[in-house]
């Protein structure tokens, strides 16, 4: 298993750069991996990834399509917030693992 | 995984417009979408019934002359079977049930999907002259009607592929 530090704190991931252990996951630490994909994180950034992570811990399948259901954002919103590839890009940031669904 | 020639762009045709296709595509397309793939979707022939308002969410599949349909259970559904009233539509009514449970949205709020990660729609101007379909049967999510020259135009590009549904 490989790891990283990031805000001075060693973390876990995986040979993609996912966490392997959600609970390593801070704020702080979600600030530095954003900077790595070229992204400054909002409050806006901040209440998506609350909600992906509580979608994670509660043993949801995460899909684009649950954006639209989360009363944070909607889907083009979270386009514009994580650019390029949202979902994979959201999930690494907010410390869970890269989803495995196909939409 | 890094690649050498990532693919940058695709362009998606769908010619049929049974359930089964139009998912396929749709599938497809937004896949591409969320990898940040450029997309663009052309629909034509029997597919337009996917970007046209009122036949979008009613698509129906083939309950005859479909081999690989089976009944619940794991059973083959005799071809005959398929012929009874109303048998598409339950058949159709259950596909559309199993893909909501996996979090698959119906045509519509598929392509709001697309549309909003920005992937483009098209339709195919000699299937919309053939059908006798007007522009303003067509869905809000259609970027345009393109003849298969602008087509080809819009395919272009380093790392564009085109793929046949």
């Amino acid at each position: 298993m490989a790891q990283k530090t990031y805000a001075s704190v060693t973390v876990d991931v995986n040979e993609e750069g996912y966490f392997t252990d959600p609970s390593q996951w801070t704020k702080e630490i979600a600030v530095e991996i954003a900077k790595e994909e070229g992204i400054t994180l909002t409050d806006q950034h901040f209440a998506i990834i609350e909600f992906l992570r509580n979608r994670h811990n509660n043993g949801e399948a995460l899909s684009i399509r649950s954006i639209n259901h989360s009363g944070v954002l909607d889907v083009k919103t979270f386009y514009q917030l994580f650019p390029g590839a949202p979902l994979k890009k959201a999930t690494k940031i907010a410390g869970i693992p890269k989803p495995a669904s196909c939409v | 995984m890094e690649q050498k020639n990532p693919i940058k762009k695709v362009n998606i045709i769908c010619a049929k417009g049974a359930i089964e296709d139009v998912y396929a595509t749709l599938v497809m397309g937004n896949g591409a979408v969320m990898e940040g793939i450029e997309t663009n979707i052309f629909f034509t022939f029997f597919g337009l019934d996917a970007i046209v308002k009122s036949r979008m969410d009613k698509l129906h599949t083939g309950v005859v002359g479909n081999p690989a349909l089976r009944l619940p259970g794991g059973m083959r559904m005799p071809t005959l079977l398929g012929i009874i009233p109303g048998m598409e539509a339950f058949t159709s009514w259950m596909m559309k049930g199993q893909m909501e449970k996996l979090d698959i949205p119906p045509v519509s709020e598929f392509l709001d999907l697309i549309t909003a990660g920005g992937g483009k729609i098209y339709a195919c101007k000699l299937a919309m002259d053939m059908f006798k379909f007007k522009e303003e049967d067509l869905s809000d999510h259609v970027s345009g009607i393109l003849t298969v020259g602008e087509f080809y135009e819009h395919a272009g590009g380093e790392g564009s592929q085109i793929i046949f549904t």
